[in-house]
């Protein structure tokens, strides 16, 4: 025997633990250091089935496809047909979907108006009221009623065109919002009616009604302020998406919107956005079928949001049976948002372009979400509208691709029978076909 | 004096009705016989005129007034007065849950007693309850001055920002973060012209102020037992 280890035995390979990663372990390291838990601002992070788990099939002989750029393929879309007297019309079935001022710069709100009233869409207020940048510049704007009720007042309820009851979102289904001191600027302040400064945690419960009998009360009252010419949206983030939908047309709702996990939030517990809610693939034929079932298919309309990112998305959403959809993290990012050309800063604040997450914050390079004025002088609406609008624009071509591709002159023509899944995951949720196959588990008059 | 049967004429006619007046209307005086709990009565209203309703109304009476005055002669249902900006509403009975919930402005009297959540998330309207108010009153106040003249329920003031409140009877628990506070000057004040306003009688001196500990304003580990 020798004091010195024998060089010629192979040794055991060191071997990470798969539930004790090295970013667990690192966030457990953070915890014990601080003692709070970890906020940060966007939606999952984690691989969940997607869009991308869903093709289209195109047209052969038993369907003819449409030429492209000839051949009319629509994309107008009207909302609130139910019991507002004004309801929205839309060149293209993509909106933007709502986001603070005061998460976001003046600045940004502003941008979101521009791109939106270029694509001849809509913008929607957030969690802070309304601004006259973002009321000025959108030719379309949906005006939230949230549980905070920050700035809320009657006469931006009479001025907005639409109004989104705000239950829920993808994010955090059951949580409220949260903007911390660092952005609480003098501006944001007075139009919430707090101290500058301090934490603001907004109630995750209207104060004002519980249930789904006192929220057909309300919008009622809603409804009588408004004279009826407003659509009134009801949001709900991906929880229980054929109950939360036949509840809300129930209570009254024009529209439902309804927000997947993967839908950004401004600020929120990471453990709130990764472990509850669900993925919006696996929501919209719940929610679908509840419109169905209650035969008001297409006249409450629904849209959709979380994750959407391209033309593809746009289109598979809508053949799954949505009207429209909402994007958030989308138009941030043609805004600006993580730009690598920032790639310094964010490396000086511990991150890399593509990952910056930590919006509450207020330090963002690229100027977007932050109230300090030496960033926000960065970014510039009317480029960053443009930018937007060119990413509507663009998604708006390939959703109209895929369409005549399928043979529909319309995009709301497309169906679930253009599509197949790609995984048993997908198929399940989205009821579609496995690719080769006409099955998907839970198919009626089959067994898994 | 305007007046309007609303059994036999509806709700939509109503809030067009008052709507419809402005500052320099001159019908200023309307009169709302059979309200029978109705909804959503007298809501949105910007005009300087006084709508009196003869009996008990159900959710949101007055609800985001601006400018006008309301009276109602009877009890109010839940969210009566809800986001106020400005001018006064006034109760002659009882309210239920959520009177001046979120209000920005103006002045909500209740003569008889307020239920649960009185004052829920005001922000920066005076109420004054001339009875008694329930629990969880004052939640998430952010400003304004709740005043009571009788007592109060549980966690009275719970999660409080900037919010004064004022109870002359006794308080059966306090919320996370609010506080009894010395009277100062400028309470007694505010206290002595909200009470005349509100055609309450009580002395000033009689009540006690509560208000934000502000421990909780930003994120504490140590205080997360609290929340």
């Amino acid at each position: 025997m020798t004091d010195k280890p024998d060089t010629a035995i192979p040794r055991t390979v060191p071997i990470q633990s798969a539930t004790f990663s090295n970013p667990v372990n690192a966030e457990i390291r953070r915890a014990a250091a601080t003692g709070i838990y970890d906020i940060r601002g966007g939606g999952s992070k984690r691989k969940v089935p997607h869009f991308d788990d869903l093709l289209f099939l195109g047209a052969s002989i038993s369907r003819y496809p449409l030429e492209g750029y000839r051949e009319k393929c629509e994309t107008k879309v009207t909302l609130g047909t139910r019991f507002a007297s004004k309801p929205i019309e839309l060149d293209i079935p993509i909106t933007i979907a709502g986001m603070s001022f005061g998460s976001l710069s003046g600045g940004a709100k502003e941008a979101l108006g521009r791109g939106a009233t270029m694509a001849g869409t809509s913008t929607t207020t957030g969690d802070g009221g309304m601004t006259e940048e973002e009321r000025g510049h959108s030719n379309k704007l949906i005006y939230q009623y949230l549980p905070s009720r920050y700035g809320m007042n009657p006469d931006d309820l009479r001025r907005c065109d639409a109004i989104e009851i705000v239950v829920g979102q993808g994010a955090k289904p059951g949580g409220g919002g949260m903007l911390l001191g660092q952005k609480i600027s003098d501006r944001v302040a007075e139009m919430r009616n707090l101290p500058k400064g301090i934490d603001q945690r907004s109630a995750c419960r209207h104060p004002d009604w519980t249930g789904p009998d006192d929220l057909e009360i309300k919008i009622l009252e809603l409804r009588e302020i408004t004279n009826w010419e407003k659509p009134i949206y009801i949001k709900i983030g991906g929880a229980r998406p054929y109950f939360d939908t036949t509840l809300a047309v129930k209570a009254g709702a024009d529209v439902v919107v309804l927000d997947g996990m993967q839908g950004g939030t401004a600020a929120t517990q990471d453990v709130f956005i990764e472990h509850v809610g669900q993925p919006i693939l696996a929501c919209i034929r719940q929610a679908v079928e509840a419109l169905q079932d209650l035969d008001m298919y297409r006249e409450v309309q629904l849209i959709i949001s979380g994750g959407i990112r391209g033309g593809a998305d746009v289109a598979k959403a809508l053949a799954l049976g949505a009207d429209a959809v909402a994007i958030g993290t989308g138009a941030l990012i043609a805004l600006g948002d993580n730009d690598p050309r920032w790639e310094d800063e964010y490396q000086k604040l511990g991150t890399t372009a593509g990952a910056y997450d930590d919006w509450h914050e207020g330090n963002d390079p690229a100027g977007i979400t932050t109230q300090t004025p030496e960033l926000m002088k960065r970014f510039d609406p009317v480029a960053g509208g443009r930018r937007l609008s060119n990413y509507l624009k663009v998604m708006t071509l390939e959703a109209q691709t895929i369409a005549r591709a399928c043979g529909k002159n319309h995009v709301h023509n497309l169906e679930p029978e253009d599509l197949v899944a790609l995984t048993l995951e997908a198929a399940a949720m989205a009821r579609i076909p496995l690719s080769g196959t006409d099955w998907w588990p839970g198919k009626p008059g089959t067994s898994f | 004096m305007q007046s309007f049967d609303l059994e036999a004429e509806g709700l939509r006619k109503l809030n067009v009705s008052l709507h419809a007046q402005k500052n320099d209307t001159n019908q200023t005086a309307w009169e709302i016989t059979n309200p029978k709990g109705s909804h959503a009565i007298a809501v949105g209203l910007d005009a300087p005129i006084e709508v009196t309703v003869l009996g008990s109304t159900g959710y949101y009476c007055g609800g985001m007034n601006k400018q006008a005055t309301v009276r109602v002669k009877g009890s109010a249902g839940p969210g009566v007065a809800e986001n106020m900006m400005s001018g006064k509403v006034i109760i002659d009975g009882d309210a239920s849950q959520y009177a001046g919930a979120t209000a920005h402005g103006g002045l909500l009297v209740i003569k008889g007693n307020a239920s649960s959540r009185c004052g829920i998330s005001m922000k920066g309207v005076d109420i004054v309850v001339h009875g008694n108010i329930g629990h969880m009153s004052a939640f998430m106040a952010q400003s304004g001055n709740l005043v009571v003249l009788g007592d109060a329920g549980d966690a009275l003031g719970d999660s409080l920002y900037e919010a004064n409140l004022f109870v002359r009877g006794t308080v059966k628990s306090l919320g996370a973060d609010c506080i009894k506070k010395d009277m100062r000057p400028e309470h007694l004040e505010t206290l002595k012209c909200l009470l005349a306003e509100a055609e309450a009688d009580a002395k000033p001196e009689e009540f006690t102020r509560y208000g934000s500990a502000r421990e909780l304003y930003n994120f504490d580990i140590d205080n997360a037992s609290a929340y």
